[in-house]
C-alpha cells in the first residue's frame, strides 16, 4: 500500500463494489461521510497538528449552503454541492486569524465558532431563511445514487490530498513545521501560508461532504448536520487509525464505523461508553493509532 | 429601567455563580497546564449528587456540598496518578490531555446517562428558602442568594488557600514555573494532585446548584458548561482567582441583558463572548494562548 494511486483505486473499488454485496446502502454512504471526514479532518490535525473540534461547523455551513442553493437557485445540485465546499472555505477564511492560537486554545475557539454557526442558522428569527430550528426540505432533488457517487467522489479527494500531503515537497515543509515552526520557518518554509492553505482545503473537504450529505438525505433537522457528535468521530476515527497518515484515517473510521452501525445504533450509551474508554486507553497506550503499529515495525505505510 | 435593573442585578448573582463555574477549570489549568474537557460533566456529577440527596435521603440540598469535596477528593486522587504523571512524560502534553479528558467526560456521560437516563431533573425550590430577597426593588429567589454566597465564600476560600498557606504558596510556585518549583524542593507531583481535587471539588459545589440557577441538569449538560466556563476563564485571567470574577460577571451581565432584550440570540454570548477575546486579546488576558511561530 505504498502508492497512491494504489490506494484510490481499491477505494473506489470498494464503495462501488459494495452496494450491489450488501443491501444497506444508507450504511455505506455515512460510512463514507465519515471516512471523508476523518480524512480531512486528518489534513489538518495529522500534518500541522491543530485539533479542530469544531470541524462540524464546516460540515453543517456546506450542508446548509447547498440547500439554500437549491432551494432559492434551482442551479444543478452538483453545482449547489460545490457551493457548499466554496461555503465552508469561505467560512474558513474568516475564522483564518483562529490559527494564530495555539494548541487547546484553537480547538476550544473553533468549537465556539461551530457554535456559533449553529446557533445562527437554527435561529427562530431565521426561519423564513434557513428553517430555523424546523429544517430544511430538498426532496425535490433527492438522488441516492448521485449523491453516494458525489460522496465517494469528495472521499477520493480528500485522500488524494492526504497523499499529496505525504509525499510531497509541501508535506515535507507541513510535517517540519509541525515538529519545530520556529525552524521550519527558518528554513525558508512559509508556515503562515502554508497552515492557511491546509486548513482551508480541510475546511473544504468537510463542506463538500456536508454538501452532499444534505443531498442524501434531503430533509433535515439543523441538528442532524451540527451535532457535536460528528466533530467527535471524525476525531476519534482518526485517532484511533493514525493521524498523519493515509491509509490510518480511512481504516479508523470504516472500522469503527461499522462497529457502531452493529451496535452504536441500538445501544448508543454503550457505544459512549467504549468510545470513551478508547480514547482514553489510545492516548495513553497507542497515541499515534493503528498504523503506529506498523510504523514502528518499519512497514513503509502511506 | 425595572427591566435593566433586573438585568443587571440578575447578572450580577449569575456572574458570581458562574465564576465559581469556572474556577475549577481555571485552577486546573493553571496548575497542570492540562485542559479538563471533563470540568462541566464534574459540574453534572455535583448537581446529581445534590439531587440525589434531596430525593433518596430527603436532605437539604446543601449537604451537597461536603459531598462534592468527598467526591473531588475520592475521583481526583486516583484520576491524577493514573494518568498525570504519564501524560507529562508524552510529547505533547496539553494536547493529549485535551483528548484523553475528552474522553473521560463522554464516559462520565454514558455512565449517568446509563443511570440516570436523559431526562432534565431539577430540585424542589424551597428547600433553598422560598422567598424573594429583593435589592432597589427588584426580586430574585432566595436559591440564587444562596449560590452567590456559596460562590463568594469559596472563592474567598481559595485565595485565602494561595495568600495564607504554604501549599497555596507552593502552588503559585508551580503555576508560575513547574520546572524550577521542582528546583526548589516543591513536591510538583502531590501539590498539583491537591490542586487538580480542589478544582473538582469546586467543580462539584458549582454543581450542587446548577438545577437552581440553569433550571435543571441532564447528563448531556457537560459539554455547553465546559465551554461556558472556558468563556469565562479566557475573559478573566488564568490563575488568578479575582480574574475569574471578573469573567464570571462579564459573561453574567452580557446574558441577563441579551436574555432581557434580545433573548433568541442569548445562547450566543458565551460563544461570542470567548471568541471576540481570543482573537482581539490573546496575548494581553493569557500569554499561553498565542503560538511563538
Amino acid at each position: 500500500m505504498r502508492y497512491p494511486a494504489a490506494v484510490l483505486a481499491i477505494l473506489a473499488a470498494m464503495f462501488l463494489v459494495l452496494p450491489h454485496v450488501y443491501g444497506n446502502q444508507s450504511v455505506l454512504f455515512t460510512m463514507m461521510t465519515f471516512m471523508a471526514l476523518a480524512q480531512g479532518l486528518n489534513l489538518l490535525y495529522g500534518f500541522t497538528g491543530y485539533l479542530p473540534f469544531g470541524y462540524v461547523g464546516f460540515f453543517g455551513t456546506g450542508a446548509y449552503a447547498t440547500s439554500l442553493l437549491v432551494t432559492f437557485t434551482g442551479m444543478p445540485v452538483l453545482v449547489c454541492v460545490l457551493g457548499g465546499g466554496l461555503a465552508a472555505v469561505v467560512v474558513g477564511l474568516i475564522l483564518g486569524p483562529l490559527l494564530r492560537l495555539s494548541g487547546a486554545y484553537f480547538s476550544i475557539a473553533n468549537l465556539a465558532a461551530s457554535q456559533i454557526i449553529y446557533y445562527v442558522v437554527a435561529n427562530e428569527a431565521l426561519k423564513h431563511v434557513t428553517g430555523g430550528p424546523y429544517g430544511v426540505k430538498i426532496e425535490q432533488v433527492y438522488a441516492p445514487t448521485a449523491s453516494y457517487a458525489t460522496m465517494l467522489a469528495v472521499l477520493l479527494l480528500a485522500t488524494g490530498l492526504a497523499a499529496y500531503f505525504r509525499r510531497s515537497r509541501f508535506g515535507l515543509g507541513l510535517r517540519a513545521m509541525h515538529q519545530d515552526p520556529i525552524s521550519a520557518g527558518l528554513a525558508g518554509v512559509d508556515i503562515v501560508r502554508e497552515r492557511l492553505i491546509v486548513w482551508l482545503a480541510s475546511a473544504g473537504i468537510a463542506g463538500l461532504a456536508g454538501g452532499a450529505y444534505a443531498w442524501n438525505l434531503s430533509v433535515f433537522y439543523p441538528d442532524a448536520v451540527f451535532t457535536l457528535q460528528i466533530s467527535v468521530f471524525a476525531i476519534v476515527f482518526a485517532l484511533f487509525g493514525g493521524v498523519g497518515t493515509v491509509i490510518g484515517p480511512l481504516l479508523g473510521a470504516a472500522l469503527l464505523y461499522a462497529f457502531y452501525a452493529v451496535i452504536g445504533v441500538s445501544a448508543p450509551q454503550y457505544f459512549e461508553l467504549l468510545y470513551g474508554l478508547l480514547i482514553v486507553l489510545l492516548v495513553l497506550f497507542l497515541p499515534n493509532g493503528l498504523m503506529s503499529l506498523l510504523i514502528r515495525r518499519n512497514v513503509d505505510v502511506l | 429601567m425595572a427591566l435593566l435593573e433586573y438585568a443587571l442585578i440578575g447578572g450580577i448573582l449569575y456572574g458570581i455563580f458562574f465564576s465559581l463555574v469556572g474556577i475549577g477549570l481555571n485552577l486546573v489549568f493553571g496548575v497542570m497546564r492540562m485542559i479538563n474537557l471533563a470540568h462541566g460533566q464534574f459540574i453534572m456529577l455535583g448537581g446529581f449528587g445534590a439531587w440525589l440527596l434531596v430525593h433518596e435521603l430527603h436532605l437539604n440540598p446543601i449537604f451537597g456540598i461536603p459531598l462534592a469535596v468527598l467526591g473531588g477528593i475520592l475521583i481526583g486522587y486516583p484520576l491524577y496518578y493514573g494518568v498525570v504523571p504519564r501524560l507529562q512524560r508524552s510529547q505533547d502534553p496539553e494536547m493529549l490531555s485535551f483528548i484523553l479528558f475528552f474522553g473521560i467526560a463522554q464516559m462520565i456521560e454514558a455512565v449517568m446517562l446509563f443511570i440516570f437516563g436523559a431526562d432534565q431533573r431539577s430540585l424542589p425550590g424551597e428547600a433553598l428558602g422560598s422567598g424573594n430577597i429583593g435589592v432597589f426593588g427588584q426580586e430574585f429567589p432566595d436559591s440564587w442568594w444562596v449560590a452567590a454566597a456559596v460562590s463568594i465564600l469559596c472563592i474567598g476560600g481559595l485565595w485565602l488557600y494561595f495568600t495564607r498557606t504554604r501549599l497555596g504558596f507552593a502552588t503559585r510556585a508551580i503555576m508560575a514555573d513547574r520546572d524550577e518549583a521542582r528546583a526548589t524542593g516543591i513536591d510538583v507531583d502531590r501539590v498539583s494532585a491537591i490542586a487538580f481535587m480542589i478544582g473538582l471539588s469546586l467543580a462539584g459545589i458549582a454543581g450542587v446548584f446548577v438545577p437552581y440557577m440553569v433550571g435543571s441538569v441532564s447528563p448531556s449538560i457537560g459539554d455547553s458548561l465546559t465551554t461556558t466556563s472556558f468563556a469565562i476563564i479566557i475573559i478573566g485571567s488564568l490563575g488568578n482567582p479575582l480574574g475569574t470574577v471578573v469573567g464570571g460577571l462579564v459573561f453574567g451581565v452580557g446574558t441577563m441583558l441579551m436574555q432581557t432584550y434580545y433573548a433568541s440570540w442569548s445562547n450566543l454570548v458565551p460563544y461570542a463572548l470567548l471568541l471576540v477575546i481570543v482573537l482581539i486579546r490573546p496575548s494581553g488576558l493569557l500569554g499561553k494562548a498565542v503560538r511563538s511561530a
